[in-house]
């Protein structure tokens, strides 16, 4: 591929090199994955960076229960074929008490399912470092975050007491009870992913690729009735059209947006002409000025 | 169209229109979405651009850029991936953090004020951090009327500061807030034939290419074992890789052939700076993370002395003599900054006398390491040149290193071999040389503990020896006042004499304050495991402060001493102190009969 597209080796390169550093320098890491475009391209890396060896470390899904089920037919395939061990965690607490975006509102089906299902899973198995797949381009908090970023006792972000990160020197020591998550795709955007996608012939969700799908609108947004867990209220009649979805997260809050793009050359034009942010279809970013940091400094992604 | 993005860094204030300016970069390029342009709408109804890039709350509720923030956006003819640093005096370390990842260097300038401090002192840190490339931006033409006088001006003062910084620059009008001579031309004056800002930046050449060039430097950041045989996994740093080369591992001098290089996809014939890839040799030699491969003909040097330049990140001053750890590419060592040569005046920069670095200073050391390393001149390669210390208690980053020069002190030292051996000397004295190290509060009563202690061992017939705090600043100490950095060097010099003592094969107590936990470690870094104890005389400080014995608490509290333990100045308590005193309770003799029973516990009487 290098002589190919020099431009997405050096991405891949660096992302490699971090990949390897945080490997070879932390105890006990994990990668978290979400089933999306961007775990997609993380997992792949995590191969290819030990490649023809198996990676050493495993999988995490945080689950909430309200992926789309293709979603979860794409985790279960990968769990059933891979060299690479799958955890899957949910919250007890959210299991008990049945926390769901349509009665509880999706700040705490999110506080609950994710923010806390995700402490709760790193520190029950001990993991120091946690890879995702974030990037810099999705929005302005993260734009100020570390490539290797510390989160204190309670997985807590304090964006005041952030490390210099300096030239390609990561320093990966912590205290007692900190942890890491590490961010190998920071210096990637959106197009930059779905061409090394492209590039690399890899396999997404079909929900990204435009197909006739029922939907209801609702709040301004267009969502999909994925099947009966979606509780419809007075008045909403799902009608079909032409959707896809630019970032996958749970599905009754994560709107879909009209599009024709039924190929991966047709989603890379697209994404290239955008004229909206790739995360205005989450609806649990809106709420609130600083609200993605917000939720980070309570130990969100 | 270039392969690589540029990456550049943005420098100036708030007040010179930086936001505003790579907000407008971004927008006029269409890379703003239509739903956070909505958002950015300032207090007088208009899209405020620099909204854009103030991420953090904080930031919002200040007016201020804190921290650095990263822009991706791509023009027809380059992408870029843009660095937007804060450009306050208390934000350098985070212009340095902006620095080190990009190669051109943006400086904006309102064209009212032309070159200010700022923008020298920005200016001398990108040129420290090996910047080649700049690029001014003489910003709010519209409010000089695009006057060709004040321009010409503004260009021959920042020609001259490049030619003393040896970088090459352009400059180029624009008004940010109308987009004028920033991605298009807009409304500029008819003299200004030149190209815009994005023109010159889309023509700067890629700093990739130059490292292609350079002699063969990788890291091994691994080793994998895949089919059996040891491969080393790294990123080339500098130069290219072929099967058949010879190469020179450093530190030390082996010297081996490429067998195989894997790409991340499989076998390759040769790979290049910036590539990262699995390297087997022909020879078998036990590499391990840390080892550096280079070029046969022109290896990395191996030292473990070094002169660098330090930018200090930590509120806690940079002291020589403290301990850090130091990672320089993928290796970590321990290491001391041994001298402080002098420190930059970064509006001049001119070379000023220090005795310490406090945040955000910039000063040239001696550096002392645990175990030679490879490093590399930062000036001829960022990735072998470059090096962070790290705090060894709050494991913060705390400075940033550029590399100088390899010391070579350390090979012509030698250390005398001596021909009676420290055990023969504490055998024929019937002793386990021992240090016990008394600290605590001024008042505490570690002297009146330790002379106890001192009569009791004499009196079974041990040798020992007691080192007293005032009285060793009465002699050998006697040059040392109490800032942080005297009152290091003083505990350094104190622990040497000790350890010459223990080497005598006495029994050496040591009463001192000796306030700084890092400092103590260091003390019991030059001693045998067993041989060095803590002994906390713990006391609270109401406590000390009733008996103040010398009448010092009061002097401080009048505030006739400055840098007073406990008063002005932090005593960092022991955590896991060899043996425990509490002096509140209890007498002097029993403290003594306390020790001695845990030293004979330990088997060292």
């Amino acid at each position: 591929m290098n002589d190919r597209d020099p431009s997405l080796a050096r991405l891949e390169s660096d992302s490699l090199h971090i990949i390897r550093e945080v490997v070879a320098e932390t105890r006990h890491p994990v990668l978290l994955y979400s089933i999306g475009k961007d775990s997609t391209v993380l997992l792949h890396l995590v191969r290819k960076a030990f490649h023809p060896l198996p990676p050493p470390l495993a999988l995490l899904h945080v689950d909430t229960g309200w992926k789309f089920r293709q979603m979860y037919a794409a985790r279960d395939e990968l769990a059933a074929r891979s060299d690479i061990e799958l955890i899957v965690h949910q919250n007890p607490e959210g299991l008990r008490r049945g926390i769901n975006p349509d009665e509880h509102g999706a700040e705490l089906h999110t506080r609950i399912w994710k923010t806390e299902g995700l402490k709760q899973a790193l520190d029950s198995h001990g993991f120091d470092a946690a890879l995702a797949g974030a990037r810099r381009d999705e929005e302005a908090s993260r734009a100020k975050e570390r490539i290797v970023s510390v989160r204190g006792p309670g997985h807590r972000w304090d964006p005041r007491r952030q490390r210099p990160e300096m030239w390609r020197l990561f320093n990966v020591r912590v205290g007692a009870g900190e942890t890491l998550r590490v961010f190998p795709l920071s210096d990637w955007t959106e197009l930059d992913v779905w061409r090394y996608i492209r590039h690399e012939g890899l396999e997404v969700s079909p929900l990204y690729f435009s197909a006739p799908r029922p939907v209801i609108q609702r709040e301004g947004g267009l969502i999909m009735v994925d099947d009966d867990r979606l509780t419809l209220r007075p008045g909403e009649v799902p009608e079909i059209r032409d959707v896809r979805f630019r970032t996958l997260g749970c599905y009754p809050l994560t709107c879909a947006t009209e599009s024709p793009a039924r190929t991966l050359d047709d989603i890379i034009e697209e994404v290239a002409r955008a004229t909206e942010s790739e995360r205005r279809g989450r609806l649990i970013d809106a709420a609130g000025e600083a609200s993605m940091e917000a939720k980070k400094r309570e130990g969100y992604f | 169209m270039p392969a690589e993005p540029l990456r550049l860094m943005l420098c100036g204030s708030v007040d010179d229109g930086k936001s505003t300016l790579i907000g407008r970069l971004i927008h006029d390029l269409g890379a703003i979405p239509e739903d956070v342009l909505s958002g950015l709408v300032g207090e007088d109804g208009q899209a405020d651009l620099s909204r854009l890039t103030d991420g953090l709350a904080a930031e919002r509720e200040q007016g201020i850029t804190i921290d650095v923030a990263w822009r991706y956006f791509r023009s027809p003819g380059r992408a870029f991936i843009a660095a937007d640093a804060p450009g306050h005096e208390q934000y350098t370390r985070n212009m340095a953090t902006a620095a080190a990842s990009v190669d051109v260097a943006v400086l904006l300038v309102d064209a009212r004020q032309g070159l200010t401090d700022q923008t020298h002192r920005h200016a001398q840190v990108a040129a420290l951090l090996g910047l080649k490339s700049f690029v001014l931006v003489v910003n709010k033409m519209d409010l000089v009327d695009w006057s060709l006088g004040v321009f010409d001006k503004i260009a021959a003062a920042f020609a001259a500061l490049c030619r003393s910084l040896n970088v090459e620059g352009q400059a180029v009008p624009a008004t940010a807030r109308s987009g004028a001579n920033v991605v298009g031309r807009g409304e500029t004056a008819a003299w200004w034939t030149g190209p815009t800002l994005l023109e010159v930046l889309e023509s700067l050449p890629d700093a990739l290419d130059a490292a292609a060039e350079a002699p063969l430097r990788l890291a091994v950041q691994m080793v994998l074992r895949p089919d059996g045989e040891r491969a080393y996994a790294g990123r080339i740093s500098a130069g290219t890789l072929r099967e058949g080369d010879s190469v020179r591992v450093r530190p030390g001098d082996q010297t081996a052939r490429i067998r195989r290089i894997l790409g991340p996809e499989g076998p390759v014939p040769g790979a290049v700076a910036g590539q990262s890839v699995m390297v087997v040799l022909a020879e078998d030699r036990d590499l391990g993370r840390g080892d550096v491969l280079c070029a046969a003909d022109q290896p990395a040097d191996s030292a473990d002395q070094m002169q660098a330049d330090i930018i200090w990140m930590s509120e806690r001053p940079l002291l020589p003599g403290r301990p850090y750890w130091l990672k320089l590419a993928t290796r970590t060592v321990p290491g001391q900054v041994t001298a402080i040569k002098s420190r930059l005046d970064i509006r001049s920069g001119a070379d000023l006398a220090a005795d310490q670095l406090v945040l955000n200073d910039i000063g040239r050391c001696n550096l002392a390491l645990g175990a030679p390393i490879a490093l590399d001149a930062y000036v001829d390669c960022r990735d072998m040149g470059g090096f962070i210390l790290i705090d060894r208690e709050t494991q913060e980053t705390v400075g940033a290193g550029l590399v100088r020069h390899a010391l070579r002190r350390a090979s012509n030292i030698h250390a005398s071999p001596l021909s009676v051996s420290r055990e023969a000397r504490a055998r024929s004295r019937s002793q386990k040389p021992t240090c016990l190290w008394f600290t605590g509060l001024s008042g505490a009563g570690k002297s009146t503990v330790a002379n106890r202690l001192d009569q009791m061992l004499n009196h079974e017939g041990f040798h020992t020896m007691l080192l007293d705090g005032d009285n060793l600043r009465r002699g050998l100490n006697s040059d040392l006042g109490f800032t942080e950095a005297d009152r290091v060097e003083n505990i350094r010099r104190v622990a040497e004499v000790a350890r010459l003592m223990a080497d005598a094969g006495l029994i050496v107590l040591v009463a001192f304050i000796s306030p700084f936990r890092a400092d103590r470690e260091s003390a019991r870094a030059l001693f045998e495991p067993g041989e060095f104890a803590e002994v906390f005389i713990d006391v609270p400080l109401q406590v000390a402060e009733q008996r103040d014995p010398k009448g010092l608490y009061r002097k401080a509290r009048q505030g006739e001493l400055p840098n007073f333990t406990g008063i002005d100045s932090p005593y960092e308590p022991p955590l896991a102190p060899e043996i425990h005193i509490r002096t509140e309770t209890g007498t002097p003799d029993e403290a003594c009969l306390h020790i001695l029973e845990e030293l004979r516990r330990r088997g060292r009487l």
